[in-house]
């Protein structure tokens, strides 16, 4: 249990992919926009990068040096797949609104960057765990980043009226330069607090 | 007919800004933004190879793929290609132009995980274009895409020489830049009609 909960803390604070590692920039700006999307993007993420670090670690053994990066790609992409394919059934509307970032999943630095830096190193149980944790790291700025610009930017959260209604709606932070200046103040705050400590 | 393609054009380039509108390829536009030399190469790279990946990525689909009824695995075959295709032109531009190669070269493994050449594939798709209509787009995306992140670098090389405060200092005040860069193409928004 120690073994697959140790990676999968890790992965959502101390090497939290947005904030510390700073990678995978572009579905969390682009459809940070409101909360729930985040959820749904997350949620995505997490299962491509659970599945195919499973995957990857499981057939790390007999998988040739010089030609991994193709058998990974191929991997993950047959995730996304998956993924695009239980969306576009399932929850059409998501899928509208999330557009080309579901297949672009395949691209994400993220994923491919787990599968060669940990899942093709580590065993089984360690790799599924440091997915889920990578993963739910992921999730977790999509909501907030996705929150902040959502309250602000429209005075609800989760689509829920939060703020009174006297409260002028800041349009910008909903708009694409909103994405842009929330992360760059959360990256400022954590370093400052990083700086105290 | 021409009004048509230059507004696909413009549209791709400003409107629709690939870097700054549609957040797309965000990794290499933080990542190569240091300096101005390096952002040119980065762009001349990324309009080859998108130039390339699109046409090619336009004859899989309609050739191939849809007469086979595999459209379902349009993921994996066109991460395969354009990865495929990187390898070929690097080894082709190491054999046969090195100084385009010395420009370019070490820019183009990159460019396999970037994802603005994997999303003017799918945009193509999903937008019906015919064959010149997804070169033009290719040409204004990948257009579009060189002159943000050239201007980025250009700021970026400034900042380095002002007084950032210290929490700011490095990526933080990179988006805030980004930022303002953004709200300035959102004045495109509307130009023509688009």
């Amino acid at each position: 249990m120690k073994r697959l909960l140790r990676p999968l803390v890790n992965g959502i604070i101390r090497e939290n992919p947005i904030l510390i590692l700073m990678i995978g920039l572009c579905p969390t700006l682009a459809v940070s926009s409101a909360a729930i999307n985040g959820i749904y993007m997350g949620l995505a993420a997490t299962f491509v990068l659970a599945g195919s670090n499973l995957l990857v670690s499981l057939i790390r053994k007999w998988v040739p040096d010089q030609i991994r990066i193709p058998i990974f790609i191929t991997i993950i992409a047959t995730f996304v797949t998956i993924v695009d394919m239980v969306m576009h059934a399932y929850a059409p509307d998501m899928y509208n609104i999330l557009g080309i970032f579901i297949p672009l999943i395949v691209v994400n630095c993220i994923i491919l960057g787990r599968a060669e830096a940990f899942a093709y190193h580590n065993g089984v149980i360690e790799s599924l765990g440091d997915g889920i944790g990578m993963g739910l790291g992921f999730t977790l700025i999509l909501i907030v980043l996705g929150g902040i610009r959502e309250l602000l930017g429209n005075g609800t959260l989760f689509g829920f009226q939060i703020m009174p209604s006297s409260y002028k709606p800041v349009i910008i932070m909903i708009l694409p330069p909103g994405a842009f200046l929330t992360i760059g103040f959360l990256q400022a705050i954590q370093r400052y607090r990083g700086g105290k400590s | 007919m021409l009004t048509h393609f230059l507004l696909l054009f413009i549209g791709a380039l400003l409107v629709n800004n690939i870097l700054l509108i549609r957040f797309i390829a965000l990794c290499s536009f933080f990542g190569v933004s240091n300096s101005m030399s390096t952002s040119i190469g980065m762009g001349m790279a990324v309009t080859f190879v998108m130039v390339l990946a699109s046409s090619v990525s336009w004859i899989l689909w309609h050739f191939i793929l849809v007469p086979l009824h595999l459209e379902f695995l349009e993921i994996s075959a066109f991460i395969l290609t354009i990865a495929a295709l990187v390898q070929f032109v690097e080894l082709f531009l190491k054999k046969n132009s090195p100084s385009l190669y010395r420009a370019m070269g070490i820019y183009l493994p990159l460019i396999t995980t970037n994802c603005a050449i994997l999303a003017v594939a799918f945009i193509n798709v999903s937008n019906h274009y015919n064959f010149i209509e997804s070169i033009i787009y290719s040409i204004g995306v990948s257009g579009g895409y060189t002159l943000a992140i050239v201007m980025f670098a250009g700021i970026r090389e400034r900042i380095a020489s002002a007084p950032v405060p210290k929490a700011f200092q490095g990526y933080p005040i990179a988006f805030i830049t980004a930022s303002l860069m953004s709200l300035a193409f959102l004045g495109f928004k509307g130009l023509f009609g688009l």
